[in-house]
């Protein structure tokens, strides 16, 4: 009952956000934020780390700024398929990752990144080190323009919310419960008799999708898709965000994508532009020393000490 | 005579020698990750912002101190190696208990806070270092031109390489850092100091980075970036070897050098994603890697 109020006035701020807030800004903690929820399906509920899911974000991020370019599909058919192709990816370097386990699936999911980061920059229809600039947005369903910020906040926060739904209903399924058996006693869900691979299988997929979905909706709202998505640098960003926020919970993401991207933006406007890489490695420093549980896991705990069970 | 079967001997042992170059700086940096892996269960992020350190600390000492190659070559990885055991004992230790998962986020924090101070300070266009006067020059071989300074980076890295392996395996320290990755619980019942042997683990192996990064200066520009791309190939390396064997992590470094090498002169189009892609068939064929000891 108290989450569903949670929800909701979460929802009615979103809502009205834009009359306060740069909508352009709201929509990049948006995309940011789904980013970092798709993520935390992984890391939070299943326990692994993956360093390399920037690929997914530039694989939505490129196949709907090619569509969109280049074959005149509405923007809804361009994220689908970008998506969908996140998906794929997701779903070939997933069977490959979930292989190896803790450290190594880190290293094998950082170095299959490399891999796709490698191919966009040769490739040639992804216009290399520019990137591929000015996407059109599109009319939605052929009737609503894109082009006025309002109107696309409104289809990201749908699309936002979706994918927020999907992760929260993926969590709370019968098929989250083995996640999370997985996650705190992996050898038991084997010898209860879980295929935990095709468990971990899965959970990667549907990642890998969001991500892709965050990715696609990030091109058309910057209008831009570019070699910063694919380069493990985002990768450590999205983790950055999820272990700030607070990993395994599900507003962490959420809260941590939103200072992220206000850090970035504050910083980049001014002198401090350079700092950027710094100031996020020292939060990466004292996150892990002395905050691990991240700023919603340490409320949480706050709210568990002093309203009983 | 310099072409056998349509293929140019010239460019191919060209790249082969690149290959070999580019495979001591693998070997060495994928032992020390190895090393550090063995006793303390961490994968070392910062390794390739430690090799980036070493190649500033021998410009810096050059140019602000006019300490030589030479002298850089022993004072360098000392100082790189304490700084690794500070950063062992006052950030590491503390969550050596935790998920080490966490460690990881941790070395990749402070190599993004390294190659941020760096880019900062020196921009990101790289300066370079000079060749020390006596390894100028070169030899003409029948079928190449074989520059010293190369001829040095291979003979150096690997004499480093091999008398690592050889204390590892063959002497008294070595024997207790074999015993610690087996089971330091037992080890500490007997009376070592682990926590001591961990320290000194960890400070050798980022020292190890570090000797690569003096070695590295000549060859290619001293820059911020320069650590994290190599660190990435190294990473790929390290699931293609599997981290079972000290031995196996100097071999697989040299030979993915020599793979990528020939890849170069094959197909210079893959040259940057051989490794990679070698990894994939690695992983299908034999998950646990080439010397992995694991199911």
């Amino acid at each position: 009952m108290k989450i569903n109020k949670l929800y909701l006035a979460l929802f009615i701020f979103a809502l009205i956000a834009p009359a306060a807030l740069y909508p352009v800004f709201l929509m990049k903690v948006l995309c940011f934020a789904l980013f970092a929820c798709a993520f935390n399906l992984l890391l939070g509920f299943v326990g692994l780390l993956s360093f390399g899911h920037a690929a997914f974000l530039g694989t939505g991020g490129y196949v709907t700024g090619y569509l969109m370019m280049h074959t005149g599909v509405t923007p809804e058919i361009g994220i689908i398929c970008g998506t969908i192709c996140a998906g794929l990816l997701g779903a070939f370097y997933g069977k490959l990752a979930v292989k190896r386990e803790g450290i190594y699936f880190a290293m094998v999911t950082l170095a299959l990144s490399q891999l796709a980061f490698f191919f966009y920059l040769q490739a040639p229809f992804t216009g290399g080190e520019d990137g591929m600039q000015g996407v059109p947005r599109g009319h939605l369903f052929g009737l609503i323009d894109l082009s006025d910020n309002m109107s696309m906040y409104y289809f990201v926060l749908a699309i936002f919310i979706f994918g927020f739904w999907m992760i929260h209903r993926t969590i709370h399924s019968p098929f989250g419960q083995v996640l999370k058996a997985i996650r705190e006693n992996e050898p038991r869900a084997i010898s209860l008799g879980y295929n935990v691979n095709d468990y971990k299988w899965v959970a990667f997929i549907i990642s890998s999708a969001l991500a892709g979905l965050a990715g696609s909706t990030k091109t058309l709202v910057f209008q831009l898709a570019s070699l910063t998505d694919v380069h493990w640098h985002m990768s450590g960003e999205v983790v950055l965000m999820t272990l700030l926020g607070g990993m395994g919970t599900i507003f962490g993401p959420l809260l941590g994508a939103g200072a992220v991207v206000a850090i970035q933006n504050y910083l980049s406007g001014g002198e401090m532009g350079n700092y950027v890489s710094i100031i996020m490695g020292v939060i990466f420093v004292v996150c892990v020393l002395a905050f691990r549980n991240g700023i919603v896991g340490e409320i949480n705990k706050v709210i568990k000490r002093n309203f009983g069970s | 005579m310099a072409t056998f079967l349509g293929i140019n001997l010239f460019g191919l042992s060209g790249q082969l020698l690149v290959g070999l170059i580019n495979g001591s700086f693998y070997a060495l940096l994928s032992l020390g990750l190895a090393i550090i892996f063995g006793l303390l269960r961490i994968i070392n992020f910062a390794q390739g912002a430690i090799y980036m350190l070493g190649a500033f600390f021998a410009w810096m000492a050059l140019q602000y101190f006019g300490i030589n190659y030479w002298a850089a070559l022993i004072l360098v990885p000392l100082a790189v190696g304490i700084i690794g055991v500070l950063m062992e004992r006052f950030l590491l230790r503390p969550i050596a208990n935790e998920d080490h998962l966490y460690s990881l986020l941790l070395t990749f924090g402070l190599a993004l806070i390294l190659q941020g101070v760096f880019t900062q300070t020196y921009g990101s266009s790289g300066l370079s270092y000079a060749i020390p006067e006596s390894l100028k020059g070169g030899t003409r071989l029948p079928f190449m031109y074989l520059p010293n300074y190369r001829a040095w980076i291979i003979v150096a890295s690997l004499t480093v390489c091999i008398s690592t392996w050889w204390a590892i395996e063959k002497t008294k320290l070595g024997a207790y850092l074999r015993a610690g990755t087996e089971n330091p619980q037992m080890m500490q019942a007997f009376g070592i100091n682990v926590p001591l042997i961990v320290t000194i683990t960890f400070g050798f192996g980022v020292a190890l980075a570090g000797f690569a990064g003096v070695i590295a200066a000549p060859v290619y520009a001293v820059s911020p970036e320069m650590g994290s791309n190599i660190l990435i190939v190294v990473f790929a390396i390290v699931v293609i070897g599997g981290m079972g064997s000290i031995g196996g992590a100097i071999i697989t470094g040299l030979g993915m050098g020599v793979v990528e090498g020939l890849t170069k002169y094959f197909y210079p189009e893959a040259s940057t994603t051989v490794i990679f892609l070698v990894m994939v068939v690695v992983l299908l064929v034999k998950p646990a890697g080439l010397f992995g000891k694991e199911a």
